[in-house]
């Protein structure tokens, strides 16, 4: 049952676009729950406001929602404003471009309440500490709650990575050629779907089992300053 | 706006058979978890290691490969489904996809449900024993209603996470909410207005579910609430 026709180097291939989009979501999603992190503790009510509103909407919304309106919806957008404005554009997004953006945007949301929860694990005294050596508000962020809300966040973003990993499937809705979309292709090729999304769905198990091993070294090197009883 | 309100009616069914396919799958998926969780911390290894290695795949793959396996997949073994009989159920895509939703689910569950029955306070399975219970009835009046307690924020997150997971039907031509916005979409180029609609649409039932399984929470745990005197 497991022969894969000549079909095998097409999944790997299509394993190293899923990982590709999976590691450049994360690092939007990762950019962005900082900079959300950052928003929820501003002063001003409007970015708070901004911020809470980010978060409640995209939880609310289911993925492929998102994704269908970013791709779909997106470029009719541009052109219906253009259109109205008396200069019509043409626009048309890279299936590329439009799913990382929305998966790292979606993703983007779960990882701003991940690191409130570390921001508000490290203790406020530390904080105290460092502005009386004179550190200023960034120098503080960067040298001392930043380091120490990694170590709190980081097995909270290892679950958001477990999740957006497997969300990146969805992106083959809108054609990009990634692991399940491969599979796709050859299963309707072959007219073997079981044997292929089968093939798949190990291919996925395997990424989920290496980033648990990953997880459990990461957590353990950033907790390197953490006393064990 | 008029493509909205034009297709509101077949947007408020997709709307129900959203819920109704995700309260069918949690309803099922709930009753498997219950039984299966107690297997999984059974600590008899020939039961607990098929629980586990259940639990490891539908955990460990996305979704969508499920779905896919199941409607297509099961098509290379239509001619053993047929001796069975079975074959017709597998034509279906709603049944395919209340049945992709309700594994997916009774894994997850099933590992939160874990986590709640191992969170039960030994002094209270103590105190059950010492009065007398034991096995069926130990976990029946004791530790199963303790670890829903523990467990439901956690199964609350669940249930959000599979209503907005339904949208995946539509893929396999299922005509969930998702489903009838991607049909009106495409037949009317109106994509940002029916997918923004779309959107609203989810967030309501969203908020709306998260809102009653935090009523039920606290009808739960009512009898935690302290009582205030003087």
């Amino acid at each position: 049952m497991f022969d894969l026709q000549g079909y095998g180097p097409l999944l790997l291939q299509g394993a190293k676009l899923t990982i590709y989009v999976g590691v450049c979501s994360m690092v939007i999603a990762i950019g962005l729950g900082l900079l959300g992190v950052l928003g929820q503790l501003s002063k001003s009510p409007v970015v708070r406001f901004l911020v809470t509103t980010y978060t409640t909407v995209v939880r609310g919304i289911p993925e492929l929602v998102l994704i269908l309106l970013v791709y779909y919806g997106v470029p009719t957008l541009i052109q219906d404003i253009s259109a109205a404005a008396g200069s019509p554009v043409y626009v048309a997004l890279d299936p590329f471009v439009s799913g990382t953006a929305t998966i790292g945007f979606i993703y983007g949301a779960f990882s701003t309440e991940v690191f409130r929860g570390a921001y508000l694990a490290v203790p406020r005294g530390q904080i105290e500490a460092a502005r009386a050596c004179g550190m200023s508000g960034a120098l503080t962020f960067r040298r001392i709650t930043l380091p120490q809300m990694m170590r709190y966040a980081l097995p909270g973003l290892g679950n958001v990575w477990m999740v957006l990993i497997k969300a990146t499937a969805l992106i083959s809705v809108i054609q990009l050629p990634e692991l399940m979309r491969s599979a796709d292709i050859a299963a309707k090729n072959t007219r073997m779907p079981f044997t292929f999304f089968f093939a798949a769905s190990l291919i996925y198990l395997a990424i989920t089992i290496i980033s648990n091993i990953v997880q459990q070294w990461a957590e353990k090197r950033t907790s390197r300053g953490v006393r064990r009883a | 706006m008029d493509i909205i309100i034009e297709s509101l009616p077949r947007l408020l069914h997709g709307t129900f058979i959203t819920i109704q396919i995700t309260a069918l799958s949690v309803f099922i998926g709930f009753c498997m978890a219950i039984p299966l969780a107690i297997i999984r911390v059974s600590g008899r290894r020939i039961l607990s290691l098929p629980v586990y290695a259940f639990t490891f795949y539908f955990r460990g793959t996305p979704l969508l490969v499920q779905i896919f396996l199941i409607y297509y997949g099961s098509g290379q073994f239509q001619v053993f489904l047929a001796s069975v009989g079975i074959w017709p159920l597998f034509q279906s895509a709603w049944f395919c996809a209340v049945l992709a939703l309700t594994l997916n689910t009774a894994a997850y569950s099933t590992e939160i449900f874990r986590g709640g029955i191992q969170g039960v306070p030994a002094g209270e399975i103590e105190a059950a024993r010492a009065c007398g219970m034991s096995g069926m009835r130990l976990y029946q009046r004791i530790i199963i209603p303790r670890a829903i307690r523990i467990a439901w924020p956690a199964y609350t997150n669940e249930v959000i996470f599979l209503l907005q997971a339904s949208s995946l039907v539509s893929i396999i031509t299922v005509m969930d909410l998702t489903g009838v916005a991607r049909e009106i979409a495409a037949r009317s180029f109106a994509f940002y207005e029916i997918y923004i609609f779309a959107a609203v649409l989810y967030i309501i039932v969203v908020y709306g579910v998260l809102w009653a399984f935090k009523r039920i929470e606290t009808r739960m745990n009512a009898y935690l609430r302290m009582e205030i005197t003087g």
